[in-house]
């Protein structure tokens, strides 16, 4: 199951957990399941229909490129990063 | 505004007459005026060396030189560099030695290049660095270019024996 | 004394590895190629800019009325020209940007927040009449005091910037003070591990507090944009951009009119290492344009260039490192402000991921801070971010080596980022080079020649960028001589289209020659993310090759039906179609069959879900440092960099040396210099000191080649990560040569006089 490292400043919504295993086999879908379990999260994480501007999410080690339709396999790590750019 | 001046000069080995303001740099003038645009802008006061241009057998940054200044004079540009359809032993050995990347700079290095093998024909590595150091380039670090310089002067020493 | 080390011509490719000469390269040494200050049109007008005096005040009224009466004059333009954005957040491609800021960045509107923040703009018949009626345009300020300094701005009492700024808090950052405007616009936090437990288990603890100023991209041709706002509403840009799509959709959001009204033409471009990506020129001259009905053309000044785009920021940092006696590294702790200029925006969110991410670090705490002050907007400058945090890291390091008796480079390999290692701000790494780049100066000729002479020093230094992947698209066409024409939508800062070309050549089996590239405009080519982030060769890359691939099926269904086959007897492989009984024909006999077969064959690819692992490169420098001048001089510089394949190594050795003498420039002399009044007053080239080839000594490079599995050829991107050692190995040169210990950037003649006197005797 894809795993969730939920940023420190979002712990509130998770009672303290810090890595939350959820299902989904794209990050809108594990979004969704979040938010299930943990409600207002999806707020904090998205903005209209995508990730929320100056986020960027790192999938199994490489940046998302699909937004919520990025596929999260079996194992996946997920992580919620500052949108960074190069130059 | 003052009236314009017509200033006869030679650019190429062609001869041009203008119609130019007095303000009016030299390097307006090749750019706006007779749409010679291969002579680049950088800084607008002489620190970069993209407008450098060959006046009367010296380098010169054009954009410090007033048009009405020029005349009479004997100008190079980049567009008097290629000999007819070929180009010369300078721009092939910028082209070979991937001696730019963006480019801008390169019209400016390779007139200056011109005069110092014009000057010096077997330049040390210390002399070319020294001689090209008014042309600033961003992108390369300079070793093509100085490496390109030490080929275009081989080059051409062996063309001329 | 050079001691280039080719990567070996590897058997696998014909055409990757070689060396062409590149497809623009004719246009480029005549003169012949047009940049964007060469656009000529008919009709077209020279636009000049009214800039605040001053570094902060708030606008009490501006009078164009004279302006506008001067003959000669066609348009004026205000803030009051653009649309209102209200609280929009934009997502644009390599970051997200907040629309208020970047429509008053462009044209001020209550206050100005730096000198050189533009405020107006003038269309005239030359540049001449436009000069002259920006000096008639009449403003009246409310002068406020100015904060220049990073830590200044945080205070309670500092004098804040804009009212609509509160702190955004991010990884563990604890939520802001939504009550009251502030200057800190972004606060990071990232944790790994217990930083106390850390600590307490080291035997050698250093902190330090560095500081760096502000430096410009320095790019030698100035920002310029052309804008036609036609009467059927299409808006013509063209532009020096690293990203002719992004360049659309910021022009479009700030005009507020449909993307598909705005067509971005791009330029050659003269240089942009990040500066050029955010757009300070179209929306302008579209509204000059649109009032005036005629092309209108504006161009920077080289002054305006320094004062009023995008400069990195200058930064205070507060690092402290833990190593055991045998040189591990235990612990780690940071603090970074980073100067975000007028609005919010700067690299710390990059800064705070890779200050430690050269280590493989059990125990570390990231804390980061964008803050407001009266200088410009800054932006991106090649690996944002990575340079001031590799300055602070990899000096602490090489002091920890020498308390603990260990070779720099053996306690690197010790503690190197490699596949499996999590980074302080949480994702492992893929397959990357951090330790061959390390071996392969630790081989070096340089390394293993021992430096002799008074006050001469060596240093080492490692550094990181992660490299993005984005989205690019390309096309291809057949020709009917067996070439092909490609069109790609990424601008060509420092010869991409070549090895673009190189790699659908290799894809198809042919020659680089017989490829014909084409940067195309907006309306030409799918979409293509920024030229920037060390992505072109890799993604542009990949979908040439997918293009190629496409190209490769339609040959296929060709051949099959002149063979009067089934296309799954047919395979395409070394630059030929193969079917049963041994048929065979080349690309360029299938090329000229193709109006026979069913016309034309293009292949058309696109890249969007590879990514890039991140890049690493290691340098050693040697200097000698004059004791009575504080002047540094280059002696020997070598890099070693992981460029996955090079596909064309005389581009990916030109990045690596222009990096590093951009670094070069950065560690010595460059440097944004106010006064109180918040007057930047090196604003040229000669003042603001940039390195010229008599400055610097060859730049050596070693090409390390560990291929990323996510590029069909194993392409890294190479373009960032030069930048970022230089500083802290020319820091560690100097310790070397004369035993002072710099902590401030640029580590320029009097201030290095000045830390040699402080020393005893």
């Amino acid at each position: 199951m894809p795993c969730v490292y939920i940023p420190r400043s979002m712990i509130e919504f998770t009672d303290g957990v810090e890595v939350v295993e959820v299902a989904g086999s794209n990050l809108g879908q594990v979004i969704d399941n979040l938010e299930q379990r943990f409600p207002g999260i999806k707020a904090r994480l998205c903005q209209n229909d995508g990730i929320r501007p100056g986020l960027m999410v790192s999938v199994a080690g490489s940046i998302a490129t699909l937004g919520l339709l990025q596929r999260t396999g079996a194992d996946a790590e997920i992580h919620f990063l500052p949108a960074i750019g190069g130059g | 505004m003052s009236r314009k001046r017509i200033v006869t000069l030679t650019i190429n080995g062609d001869q041009v007459e203008l119609l130019c303001e007095p303000r009016q740099t030299l390097l307006e003038v090749l750019r706006d005026t007779l749409e010679m645009t291969g002579t680049k802008e950088g800084c607008s006061n002489g620190n970069c060396g993209a407008c450098t241009v060959v006046m009367d057998g010296r380098p010169v940054v054009s954009c410090l030189v007033l048009a009405v200044e020029a005349e009479g004079a004997e100008i190079r540009t980049i567009e008097g560099v290629a000999r007819g359809s070929h180009l010369d032993e300078v721009q092939s050995a910028f082209l070979e030695g991937a001696a730019l990347q963006c480019g801008i700079c390169t019209p400016g290095f390779i007139l200056q290049t011109e005069c110092l093998l014009a000057e010096n024909p077997s330049p040390t590595e210390d002399e070319i660095r020294f001689y090209l150091a008014g042309n600033l380039c961003r992108c390369t670090g300079y070793d093509k270019i100085v490496r390109a310089v030490q080929v275009a002067a081989e080059k051409r020493q062996l063309a001329k024996s | 004394m050079a001691t280039v080390n080719n990567p070996k011509q590897n058997p696998k490719y014909k055409v990757i590895g070689t060396r062409p000469v590149r497809h623009d390269g004719a246009d480029k040494v005549t003169g012949r190629a047009k940049y964007g200050a060469d656009i000529k049109l008919t009709g077209m007008l020279y636009g000049a800019m009214l800039r605040s005096p001053h570094a902060h005040a708030r606008i009490v009224s501006i009078d164009t009325s004279k302006a506008e009466a001067l003959p000669g004059v066609r348009a004026v333009a205000t803030s009051a020209d653009l649309p209102e954005q209200g609280d929009r957040v934009v997502e644009l491609g390599e970051g997200s940007a907040n629309m208020r800021h970047l429509s008053a960045n462009i044209l001020a509107r209550e206050k100005v927040l730096y000198k050189g923040h533009a405020i107006a703009a003038v269309a005239a018949d030359n540049i001449h009449i436009a000069e002259e009626a920006v000096k008639l345009i009449a403003v009246q300020y409310e002068l406020l005091p100015p904060v220049l300094d990073v830590r200044k701005a945080m205070e309670d009492d500092a004098p804040i910037l804009n009212d609509d700024i509160r702190t955004e808090s991010v990884g563990s950052a604890p939520p802001g003070n939504d009550s009251k405007p502030t200057n800190i616009a972004k606060h990071f936090v990232f944790e790994k591990g217990d930083l106390a437990a850390g600590f307490a288990a080291a035997d050698v603890i250093v902190e330090r507090e560095f500081d760096t100023s502000m430096v410009h991209q320095g790019y030698i041709e100035p920002h310029n944009a052309t804008v036609l706002w036609n009467t059927d509403g299409k808006i013509t840009v063209w532009l020096s951009t690293q990203g002719s799509f992004s360049a659309r959709q910021q022009t479009a959001e700030l005009l507020k009119v449909p993307i598909s009204s705005v067509k971005v033409i791009p330029t050659e471009i003269g240089g942009g290492f990040g500066g050029k990506i955010s757009v300070y020129l179209p929306p302008v001259a579209a509204v000059l344009s649109k009032k005036s009905g005629r092309p209108v053309k504006l161009i920077m000044s080289r002054t305006s260039v320094f004062e009023a785009t995008g400069p990195t920021p200058g930064s205070h940092m507060r690092v402290k490192l833990g190593a055991t006696k045998d040189g591990k590294l235990v612990a780690g702790e940071a603090w970074i402000a980073f100067e975000a200029g007028a609005y919010t925006g700067s690299p710390i969110g990059a800064a705070c991921m890779c200050i430690f991410a050269c280590y493989d670090l059990p125990n570390g705490r990231v804390e980061g801070f964008d803050v407001c002050v009266n200088k410009p907007r800054t932006n991106a400058y090649r690996a944002p971010g990575s340079t001031h945090v590799a300055f602070a890291t990899e000096t602490l390091v090489d002091e920890i080596c020498r308390q603990i008796g260990m070779d720099p480079a053996d306690f690197r390999l010790k503690n190197a980022a490699k596949e499996g290692v999590r980074r302080v701000d949480g994702p492992v790494y893929a397959r990357v080079g951090m330790v061959e780049t390390i071996e392969a100066i630790k081989n070096s000729e340089h390394y293993k020649t021992p430096l002799e002479g008074k006050y001469r020093g060596r240093g080492i230094a490692t550094g990181f960028w992660f490299n993005c992947g984005l989205k690019s698209a390309a096309s291809a066409t057949v020709n009917p001589d067996g070439t092909v024409s490609l069109m790609e939508g990424s601008t060509d800062i420092g010869g991409s289209r070549t090895g673009i070309a190189m790699q659908l050549a290799e894809a198809l089996g042919i020659r680089a020659e017989e490829v014909t590239p084409t940067v195309g405009d907006t309306d030409s080519v799918g979409y293509c993310d920024v030229t920037g982030g060390s992505r072109v060769t890799f993604a542009t890359g990949i979908a040439a090759i997918e293009a190629a691939k496409d190209i490769q099926r339609q040959l296929v269904d060709r051949a099959a039906m002149l063979w009067e086959v089934e296309p799954s007897q047919v395979s395409y492989h070394a630059g030929a179609v193969h079917g049963p009984e041994g048929k065979t024909l080349s690309f360029k006999e299938m090329a000229d069959k193709l109006h026979a077969t069913g016309g034309a064959v293009i292949g058309r690819g696109t890249s969007s879900a590879a990514n890039q692992a991140g890049a690493f490169g290691t340098h050693c420098v040697d200097v000698e440092v004059d004791p009575e001048l504080g002047k540094v001089q280059i002696l020997r510089y070598t890099a070693a960099q992981d460029a996955g394949t090079a596909i064309h190594p005389s581009y990916v050795e030109g990045q690596i040396q222009g990096g590093v003498v951009q670094g070069i420039g950065w560690a010595l002399n460059e440097e944004y210099w106010y006064d109180e009044r918040g007057d930047m007053r090196n604003s040229t080239y000669l003042d603001y000191r940039m390195p010229t080839c008599y400055d610097v000594p060859m730049i050596d490079t070693i090409i390390v080649e560990v291929p990323d599995p996510q590029h069909p050829y194993g392409v890294r991107g190479v373009g960032e990560v030069p930048i970022c050692p230089p500083p802290a190995a020319i820091a560690n040169a100097i310790y070397d040569a004369i035993g002072v210990r710099m902590h401030q950037l640029p580590m320029s003649p009097p201030r290095l006089l000045s830390e040699i006197l402080k020393k005893p005797q």
